[in-house]
């Protein structure tokens, strides 16, 4: 879909003149004792270990992980020991590979996004999407159980009826699979999203989103259609949407061209733009890039549901849902790419999107970047660090925050931006409780504290 | 015990293989014995079916789910097994647990069965042990039991205790206010029933404020299954009650900011009016009526434009025709012209019900223009309903009136490109048939019918074969011998063989009501002309034809005219042919 954008070509003085702009600003860091408490990393380095979603449980105390090989690691919290700890509960393949035979279209097994339906039985349940199908998952429990009094019937005399008896054995993590919700997207599932009613989600692609009931498969209704009578007007993609987290009529969703909208469900059966309201900013920078690097790859509601943050390519901006005129934070988080534009339009990551998350209490908002680089900003100040996660952190290390400059790195802490290894991406990051931050790079998941 | 030891060996095997299969690894062996738990609790009698049996099951809960469900469903038919209503209460247990379980249908299911033998209680056992598996259930861990409790309150509570009765409301109350909007909407949907079997002071000081606080739920999901409750509540309270404690809240409802709560308002506008009697009807309800017709989403249009007539049509006979001269024509008149074409469709499918309440007069001078204007539609599916009711309309002002738009709304809908509305207007033609009268059709329809009979669809070509006969039901033999006959005679000289076949098919129904003569006469001579046709298709149909119309003739001719033709088809160098053949011989009784 983003062929549509990517067809012009950059005139070289453009970017040449982004290069001059300025220079990046210093910006007070936070106040804040950041430990990396744990790591799980699978050590293979396959395409299809790579961690492509994940997503914690409502309770915080499940985390599943999907990756690109379609498979699903749920981590359970240990609280056994005085540190919370997360151990490897249950492997399961939620997503093969398969072919549509109607449109000769591979479609990959690579999960796309992972939801936790909110509990409210004994067993748990998760929504798991790839690019076109939704699958229902229920992870319990299963008693093993073994017969008795199974005995020869001819052997005896049949004559008198013996009823087995089943004692019950230990019981052992299992998951199975409920539903599948197919057909319904002609494009790709970016996001899907429980809604508070407990009852239906929706699922959107490119073009639509569409609301399901959790127990009907044969039906969805279309909330929204972007799709243009003509193929060659789209300028629009939708790029996330999710659910708001309180009411149960309100959803958001985001766009490529930057725009966010809230719909109400109450007014109509089709959201359209009519009966949305629509999040705006005004690019201050009218560069090259600005149409590609607005482009919102996910947006998050605040716990409160008061607010909502999304995250370009550059920054994460807040907006107060009230509010639709101007963002009320913005954080940068990318200001020393701002140079490197030119450079990242050539290798296609300006495309990149990240992932970003509040913590429980709304006060913290955290965003991934390259090199590992996770971006923990305060909300209501403007303090915010970067803090570089890899394979050299070991378990209990305090992490030093860590500062991008645009020449070579000579002092501690500091990382060239020349250096940055553009593969090495944190697409995701979660907050879990007690001020847990998760975040996943290629194969590894990394469990920070912040204090 | 009795029972297991009067039996000899060669009936327990049977029964000994079914109990093993209980627990076999294979979900389908353990289905089949589930199924067929009755005879298996028959042979251990009813002593041990209560103390081995039923624990045993109890063990099952953690099966696959249709093997759930199937239990839940037998166990509702299990109380003569169990020793009758004396020991009914010991199917409780497993019932509870499969209240419990995450599948709604298994849930479903045990909630039905529980119900079912809540009736076979003694009152001292229901006392003893379904209520306090009510309460167990109502305040279960998961909302899994919630749910399912809300459906069980109504069937114990007009037997037990008032003291057990005030408990219960209480635990009712609580799954109203329950956290999971999924136990809330359980609640919500068993309210009504719940409110028939309170007594009426508790109707008012505890049905009603639940009523209204489900109704204000911030979920819409809630709300608007309380829209239904509120139909029950207010087909229980006299009128002075309904119109101060429930009014204010239903007027909420109709103005409701979701559209979902104010589709249900209109979805059961008319089981409330007929709740709410003909004062409020008249003082509420119509002005909410208007406002639905005129409501910003199209499903809630389209929900209230289905209860169109049947609203109008209870009205109170007083003020009638006045209230939908001045309040609801108006509205109905926007609708005809509205944007959504299920709109319009929905109420073409009712508009014409208006013309036997309001009179041939007004029909004429206000309802006609409306209907003309539908059959000028552009969705074939608004011109389809407004002709498949044309029967209201012709008892009040005769059909004359609309013939002349009638006609080329049904010829372009008879040409139409998608054949399933080809289909559809041609089911309506015996009753427009009969509305026009035989003159009319002769004229302007009967080519038409004959058209379809040379459609490329074959489902087309069938309707048109079966849509004959019944024209000839209802113009009779003479007409069909004069009119119909000849070209479907003629039919069997068609260069395409497919046509040729549509030829026999119309004979196979037209033999029939056509009689003995004029099959004689026209149809057999066709039917054995065709037995020499040089495509096999033909002459196998030839063989069914003649076995289909072989019972209209007496005994003599059909053994004359019909034996030769199918002893020659008995050879035929095709299969088939001769397949049929030997088949309709064997039928006749032509062979001895």
């Amino acid at each position: 879909m983003m062929d549509t954008i990517q067809q012009q070509d950059p005139p070289r003085h453009e970017y040449l003149f982004a290069q001059l702009m300025e220079p990046p600003r210093s910006h007070p860091q936070l106040d804040a004792k950041v430990v990396c408490t744990d790591v799980h990393d699978s050590g293979e380095c396959l395409d299809s270990s790579m961690i492509s979603t994940f997503e914690l449980s409502g309770a915080g105390d499940f985390l599943a992980v999907g990756d690109r090989g379609g498979k699903i690691t749920i981590y359970k919290e240990d609280n056994l020991t005085k540190r919370t700890k997360f151990t490897e509960h249950l492997v399961f393949q939620s997503h093969d590979p398969e072919f549509d035979y109607l449109k000769s279209l591979e479609i990959e097994e690579k999960i796309n996004q992972i939801k936790w339906v909110p509990r409210s039985y004994q067993d748990r349940f998760l929504l798991s999407a790839n690019d076109k199908t939704v699958k229902l998952w229920k992870v319990g429990e299963m008693m093993t159980r073994s017969v008795e009094n199974l005995k020869d019937i001819n052997a005896n005399n049949p004559n008198h009826l013996v009823l087995p008896r089943v004692t019950r054995g230990k019981s052992q993590p299992v998951a199975s699979f409920r539903r599948a919700y197919s057909n319904a997207h002609a494009y790709h599932i970016n996001s899907i999203s429980v809604n508070t009613d407990q009852e239906t989600f929706l699922s959107s692609d490119d073009l639509r989103i569409n609301m399901w009931n959790l127990e009907v498969n044969k039906e969805s209704f279309v909330a929204v259609d972007m799709k243009p009578e003509n193929m060659e007007d789209l300028t629009e993609v939708i790029t996330s949407a999710s659910f708001h987290p309180t009411q149960c009529n309100v959803f958001g969703y985001s766009s490529s061209k930057g725009l966010t909208r809230m719909c109400d469900m109450r007014v109509a059966v089709v959201c359209d733009n009519k009966n949305s309201k629509v999040f705006q900013d005004v690019p201050d920078n009218r560069g090259y890039f600005s149409e590609v690097i607005t482009s919102i790859g996910s947006l998050q509601f605040s716990n409160s549901g008061r607010y909502v943050a999304t995250r370009d390519f550059m920054n994460v901006k807040i907006w107060d849902l009230t509010m639709e005129r101007t963002p009320v934070q913005v954080i940068p988080v990318h200001e020393h790419l701002s140079s490197k534009l030119g450079e990242l339009y050539e290798n296609d990551s300006i495309f990149d999107k990240f992932g970003l998350s509040w913590s429980k209490h709304d006060e913290y908002i955290s965003t991934g970047s390259y090199d590992g680089l996770v971006c923990l900003a305060q909300r209501n100040s403007n303090r915010s660090s970067l803090f570089a996660i890899s394979r050299d952190v070991s378990k209990n290390q305090v992490l030093k925050p860590k500062t991008v400059v645009s020449g070579p790195a000579e002092k501690r802490h500091t990382v060239s931006v020349e250096a940055l290894d553009l593969d090495r991406k944190v697409g995701l990051v979660t907050w879990g409780n007690d001020n847990l931050l998760f975040a996943a790079v290629n194969s590894s998941m990394y469990v920070l504290n912040v204090k | 015990m009795a029972t297991t030891e009067t039996c000899g060996d060669e009936s327990l095997y049977p029964i000994a293989v079914l109990i093993d299969e209980l627990r076999n690894e294979d979900v389908q062996l353990r289905l089949n014995s589930i199924k067929k738990l009755s005879t298996i609790a028959l042979a251990l009698g009813v002593d041990r079916t209560r103390s081995e049996l039923i624990p045993f099951l109890a063990d099952t809960i953690y099966d696959e789910d249709e093997v759930l469900l199937a239990l839940a469903e037998q166990l509702g038919n299990f109380t003569p097994l169990v020793g009758g209503p004396e020991f009914v209460h010991c199917l409780l247990a497993p019932l509870e647990s499969l209240a419990t379980v995450e599948e709604t249908v298994v849930r479903d299911k045990a909630v039905e069965s529980l119900r079912t033998i809540s009736a076979q209680h003694s009152v001292a056992d229901l006392e003893a042990h379904f209520v306090p598996l009510v309460k167990r259930l109502a305040s279960g861990d998961w909302f899994t039991s919630r749910t399912s409790a809300c459906g069980l309150f109504s069937v114990c509570y007009p037997r037990v205790s008032a003291t057990i009765r005030s408990d219960l409301r209480s635990h009712f109350r609580s799954l109203c206010q329950d956290d999971t909007p999924m136990v809330r909407r359980a609640a919500a949907s068993k309210l009504g029933e719940l409110a028939k079997v309170v007594e009426p002071e508790y109707l008012k000081s505890d049905i009603i404020p639940m009523f209204v606080n489900l109704a204000q739920d911030e979920q819409d999901s809630v709300r608007l299954l309380a829209v239904e409750a509120c139909v029950s509540i207010a087909s229980l309270l006299p009128q002075d009650d309904t119109e101060q404690l429930l009014m204010p809240t239903l007027r909420q409802c109709a103005e409701d900011k979701s559209w979902r709560v104010r589709y249900m308002v209109a979805d059961k506008f008319t089981d409330l009016q007929k709740a709410v009697g003909p004062e409020i009807t008249k003082t509420d309800l119509v002005p909410a009526f208007q406002s639905l017709l005129k409501d910003c989403e199209a499903e809630v249009r389209a929900a209230a434009a289905n209860k169109v007539k049947e609203f109008c049509q209870s009205l109170d006979p007083s003020v009638q025709e006045a209230v939908i001269m001045n309040s609801i024509l108006p509205c109905v008149k926007e609708l005809v012209a509205d944007p959504n074409q299920h709109v319009k469709s929905a109420l073409a499918s009712v508009i014409m019900g208006l013309s036997p309440i309001l009179g041939k007069n007004n029909t004429i001078e206000h309802l006609l223009p409306l209907f003309l204007s539908q059959l000028k539609d552009e969705c074939p599916e608004v011109r389809l309903n407004i002709i498949s009711n044309l029967d209201c309309v012709n008892e009040v002002i005769g059909i004359q009136q609309l013939s002349q738009s009638l006609l080329p709304a049904i010829v372009e809908l008879a040409e139409d490109t998608k054949w399933r509305v080809r289909l559809a207007i041609i089911e309506y033609m015996p009753l427009l048939a009969g509305q026009l009268g035989v003159e009319f059709f002769d004229e302007k329809l009967n080519a038409l019918c004959m058209t379809w009979l040379v459609d490329h669809v074959f489902a087309i070509r069938e309707a048109a074969t079966l849509n004959l006969k019944k024209l000839v039901q209802k113009f009779g033999a003479e007409w069909a011998e004069n009119t119909v006959i000849p070209k479907v005679v003629a039919m069997s000289r068609d260069p395409n063989y497919l046509h040729r076949m549509t030829c026999l098919f119309c004979i196979n129904v037209l033999a029939d009501v056509c009689g003995q003569d004029i099959t004689l006469k026209h149809l057999l001579p066709t039917v054995t002309q065709m037995a020499s046709d040089g495509v096999a298709n033909v002459r196998f149909n030839v063989a069914k034809t003649l076995q289909k119309i072989g019972p209209v003739l007496d005994r003599s001719t059909m053994t004359a005219l019909l034996a030769p033709v199918l002893e020659k088809l008995k050879d035929d160098q095709d299969v088939d042919v001769r397949y049929f053949a030997n088949e309709a011989i064997t039928v006749l009784s032509l062979n001895q």
